[in-house]
């Protein structure tokens, strides 16, 4: 019998195009929902260090659940869940709005312990010196608290833009989902994986060994 | 406001399978987790102890872990070992990965909690006549225990809520077997609502009898 149909065809040079697209993409959300989740979180947090009794009675368990459901499980549900309620969204930005929460939920506690890692009694001091309940945040809890949470920041940033290939389950195609489409038609997973892993690491280890390497400056 | 029936007779129906499924995620986890501390212990050992090729190859592993995202480390070895005709069972799989990940992670905090503890302590206690296993197992690693004692908990949350990815290499664990059903009656939303209720409640089950044990554990 004369094999007149293939199905696989080898890894060619267009497919590095494919795979650079797509690793773009994961740039794309991450950055978004990080930058996004950044900003709310850090309102969420300072939001539990004011709130006292009430924010720890609605905002604090509503958080906690984020970080207790395995964000599979909380990308399906979203995704099922949005139409329901009459929102038709499409993977991306169901992707992005949870990644976004997600983050939010991680970078609230961050944030608190900025806040708290400002002592009372500097923080009293900057009132005394006569400025206003705003100032003193902007100008004495922002750069000193957020210099004490700086690497556990970039921790939680790299740990969501390596949870991005998650967004994968909902058809969004990110890196990894392209590798596994490249590796359902060229039949080399080791190759692709290997790149696609490659991608991953050079993004995530110099920016963590520069977070380390500020942090061990700061500590001295 | 919308027009969605929902139907939770059967998830109710098949929640006795949901609960079974759950079991054998603990197990997966419970099982990563110990091999993870006992390679994470070894890996730990070896950054700090040794040089030439253990270092390089611990440094490697606890890198590799850490800065690359945990699914593509399981569609490693699932498909990329594929590629030299080693073919593991999805068990195999989500095992392999969640340990991967686990002894990295850990490698570090038990770094960390080593190098917490001054030197001077071991040349002490062996001063005072005891050799050199006493001094680790009365002196140092009580005291490293103590310190990576949370670290560990935290780990064994993750382990869980990481073991949620078996689902993408067909592993049937809690949401391997939730996106069965799910597909099977396609009440999705109902499905994952009730699993996620299940993950939350091992997570707080998990943190909370750990909460009891530190409080027996660390009286003094």
């Amino acid at each position: 019998m004369e094999p007149t149909l293939k199905f696989f065809s080898g890894f060619a040079p267009n497919d590095l195009w494919f795979m650079g697209e797509a690793a773009l993409r994961t740039l794309w959300i991450s950055v978004l929902s990080i930058s996004l989740g950044t900003v709310l979180g850090t309102l969420f947090g300072w939001m539990l260090y004011e709130g006292r009794r009430a924010a720890t009675l609605t905002l604090a368990p509503v958080l906690d659940v984020f970080r207790s459901v395995p964000l599979i499980i909380q990308l399906v549900l979203f995704y099922n869940f949005a139409p329901i309620v009459g929102l038709n969204l499409d993977p991306f930005a169901s992707g992005t709005v949870i990644l976004t929460v997600y983050t939010a939920a991680l970078v609230a506690n961050v944030a608190r312990g900025g806040i708290e890692a400002v002592g009372a009694p500097m923080r009293r001091a900057a009132r005394s010196l006569g400025l206003s309940y705003w100032q003193d945040l902007r100008h004495v809890v922002l750069p000193i608290g957020g210099r004490a949470v700086f690497p556990s920041w970039v921790g939680v940033a790299l740990g969501v833009m390596k949870d991005s290939a998650l967004v994968s389950v909902l058809g969004y195609v990110e890196l990894l989902k392209a590798s596994q489409i490249l590796i359902t038609r060229t039949q080399e997973p080791f190759l692709i994986l290997a790149l696609a892993g490659a991608f991953y690491f050079a993004l995530s280890y110099p920016v963590s060994r520069y977070a380390t390497h500020l942090e061990n400056r700061w500590a001295q | 406001m919308f027009d969605y029936n929902f139907h939770w007779r059967p998830v109710m129906k098949s929640l006795p399978d949901l609960l079974e499924a759950a079991s054998l995620t603990l197990q997966v986890a419970v099982l990563a987790m110990v091999l993870g501390i006992v390679i994470g212990l070894c890996l730990a050992l070896a950054r700090l102890h040794l040089k030439g090729p253990v270092y390089w190859f611990a440094t490697a592993w606890v890198e590799l872990a850490r800065n690359t995202p945990a699914l593509f480390q399981l569609f490693f070895f699932g498909f990329g070992l594929g590629a030299f005709g080693l073919h593991l069972s999805p068990y195999l799989i989500v095992l392999a990965g969640l340990t991967f990940n686990c002894a990295g992670y850990l490698a570090e905090n038990f770094r960390g909690g080593f190098k917490a503890v001054p030197e001077t302590q071991i040349r002490a206690s062996r001063s005072l006549g005891m050799t050199p296993w006493q001094a680790y197992s009365r002196v140092v690693i009580p005291q490293v225990f103590r310190i990576v004692y949370h670290p560990i908990t935290n780990q064994m949350v993750w382990a869980v809520l990481m073991s949620s990815l078996g689902m993408l290499v067909g592993f049937r664990e809690l949401s391997g077997e939730t996106q069965f059903f799910a597909s099977r009656t396609f009440r999705i939303f109902e499905y994952f609502a009730v699993t996620a209720v299940i993950y939350y409640a091992i997570v707080k089950v998990i943190l909370l009898s750990s909460r009891l044990m530190a409080a027996r554990l660390f009286r003094y």
